[in-house]
């Protein structure tokens, strides 16, 4: 009988360093990262708000009281109402809405596309790397902010375009990240091996080389998630994100808030403690996911 | 050496090419004509369209877009960066009364935030996964989630109305009356610090969990070093490449990235110039401010990459 030693021995080898089921990871995630779960709770609590705002909010977001006018928070109104006589409880509920949209689709599609790129970039090498790097680098040069403000300056208030206007400059971050980790896995033998048994390019770059950076991909997303949030919150105070009277976070603080402080600092305190609670919550569980995820952090 | 500081030069040329023509494109397609404005709004039939067609001629509109970039261009080559459309003063002038106010904050933002960052990000990540390690993350990124236009506002509020304080509204350099200019500015230096200081001790912190990861790291515990000497003297120092990096590109970007808080504390520097200027479609204020922050930016990026080379033997340059 012929025994396979170097697969007996792989199999040994690999049995050495176990490999934890999805259940298992979730498990060691909650025991070591208590910060991650504190994370995860506020955006599941803030992802709850959003979906049910329609049956939780008290009172219609749009809907205004004249007679109402910046009503001390209350049993009736807990966080009080705006200069609308609009419950600010009830805008912040829905307000959770537009925060999770834009952040979730700005923060996918430009990491998405960013990752394309940079893939592109590091498989193609040669002229399409070196001119894809230049439009990166163009992209990166330009002011994060201003670039924002002028895209949203083009396309005009409106959710969909805010959402534009804060994924193009998330792309070259993406491009660069994705770019560096692909180089290196590119130059592995598997992918030489995979080469040598006559796949596609296409199938190499889908099956063999976008699944090692996924990573790096899925760091990125969360990490841009919070700061997605956090611009879509400038620029509506900025007066160039979402318009009135749709109930936007960023849009609660803007225009006439200050100006109202010293009568009614309720209008200005409480959606600025959701865009701070917000945010936090995605960077806490982006950070944790990092300490997870990334191999150069992991506990060798 | 030599050869390689000459390519990375010749790469700056296309990069801010590329910024000039799409910062030059953008504002073009920006709908709203300046002359419009200027003559005060666009109410239907109310102006006058020879009048209109005069300011256009005289602001120098009515020139083909590709005469007015090439314009513009020749001017940038000679650090002539043209009159604002707004004022009718040239653009290096505004820029200069404002710069001095920007350049303070963003300078003393960034010594807040090396102080502050260096040593904790060194302890959060020496110390993973301990009280200490999770107080620094909360603390700091309590900085990366709190919005500075929130601050500004909550700072405005408690002091203006509650304690009667406001801050002078004229901004005094430091070097003229420093107590004046500590009070317009301690409390925009502490929220654009804050900011800052948290992003750099994130970066401290996994830059050192990275490299107390490292063979080398092992080697000097097994030698039978202290702590400290393994932490400071052997990780430290090659955790700080990349920390020195994110501190030169975010000073750069720092210049630009003032405009909410300059707006929120009404201060009248750069970072607000440029809201302003997108508005009132002053294209030469715009389009000299994101072509001089992308100079920086670039420039900074070099010199970060040269500083690489100084402090890690290991990098040669190919």
């Amino acid at each position: 009988m012929s025994v396979n030693y170097p697969l007996v021995q792989a199999r040994a080898s690999a049995s050495l360093a176990p490999r934890l089921t999805a259940g298992e990871e979730l498990v060691k995630f909650v025991r070591t990262k208590p910060l991650g779960v504190v994370g995860a709770l506020i955006i599941v609590a803030m992802a709850l708000l959003a979906v049910f705002a329609g049956t939780l909010a008290p009172y219609d977001p749009y809907q205004g009281d004249y007679a109402l006018q910046f009503a001390r928070p209350s049993a009736e109104h807990w966080f009080g109402t705006d200069e609308f006589g609009r419950d600010v409880l009830s805008r912040i509920m829905y307000g959770a809405r537009i925060a999770l949209f834009v952040g979730f689709t700005a923060s996918l599609a430009g990491c998405t596309i960013g990752a394309l790129l940079g893939v592109t970039s590091a498989y193609a090498g040669g002229k399409v790397d070196l001119l894809l790097e230049r439009l990166m680098d163009i992209l990166l040069a330009f002011p994060l902010l201003i670039l924002a403000l002028a895209i949203a300056s083009i396309l005009g208030p409106a959710v969909q375009n805010v959402v534009v206007a804060i994924a193009i400059p998330i792309i070259p971050r993406a491009a660069r990240v994705v770019r560096a980790t692909a180089l290196s896995v590119k130059e592995n033998v598997y992918v030489e091996a995979v080469h040598a048994l006559g796949a596609s390019r296409v199938r190499v770059v889908l099956q063999h080389i976008l699944p090692n950076v996924m990573a790096p991909y899925i760091i990125m997303v969360t990490a841009q998630l919070g700061s997605a949030i956090l611009t879509e919150a400038a620029l509506s105070y900025l007066g160039l994100g979402t318009a009135e009277p749709t109930p936007s976070w960023g849009l609660m603080l803007a225009g006439s808030a200050p100006s109202y402080a010293e009568k009614a600092p309720w209008i200005a305190v409480f959606p600025g403690i959701a865009i701070s609670l917000g945010v936090f919550g995605f960077n806490l569980f982006g950070d944790s996911l990092r300490d997870t995820l990334d191999p150069k952090l992991r506990r060798g | 050496m030599r050869t390689y500081l000459a390519k990375r030069l010749l790469l700056i040329v296309p990069t801010l090419l590329g910024v000039a023509s799409l910062v030059f494109v953008i504002m073009r397609v920006i709908p709203g004509d300046v002359a419009l404005l200027i003559l005060g709004g666009d109410q239907a039939g109310q102006i006058d369209k020879a009048q209109l067609a005069a300011l256009h001629r005289q602001l120098g509109l009515d020139q083909p877009l590709l005469v007015q970039f090439g314009t513009w261009l020749w001017g940038v080559l000679r650090l002539d960066f043209g009159t604002s459309l707004w004022t009718g003063r040239p653009v290096t002038e505004e820029l200069l009364i404002r710069l001095p106010l920007s350049l303070e904050l963003a300078i003393l933002a960034t010594i807040i935030s090396v102080l502050l960052a260096i040593p904790f990000g060194l302890l959060a990540g020496v110390r993973q996964d301990t009280w200490v390690d999770y107080l620094v993350r909360v603390i700091s990124i309590g900085g990366l989630a709190i919005p500075s236009f929130w601050v500004g506002i909550l700072v405005i509020l408690f002091l203006v109305i509650y304690f009667g304080w406001g801050p002078p509204l004229e901004f005094t350099p430091p070097w003229v009356d420093p107590w004046k200019n500590f009070q317009q500015m301690v409390w925009p230096v502490v929220t654009v610090g804050y900011r800052y200081a948290a992003v750099t001790t994130r970066m401290t912190r996994s830059t050192v969990l990275e490299v107390l990861r490292e063979d080398y790291i092992r080697t000097a515990w097994a030698k039978g070093l202290r702590e400290r000497a393994v932490v400071v003297r052997h990780a430290l120092k090659n955790a700080m490449l990349p920390v020195i990096t994110l501190i030169g590109t975010e000073f750069a970007f720092l210049i630009g990235g003032l405009v909410v808080t300059e707006t929120v504390f009404t201060l009248n520097g750069v970072g607000r110039f440029v809201v302003d200027a997108v508005a009132h479609r002053d294209y030469p204020v715009v389009q000299a401010l994101v072509f001089l922050i992308a100079l920086c930016f670039v420039i900074v990026n070099l010199l970060i990459d040269l500083t690489y080379a100084w402090f890690d033997p290991r990098i040669r340059f190919q």
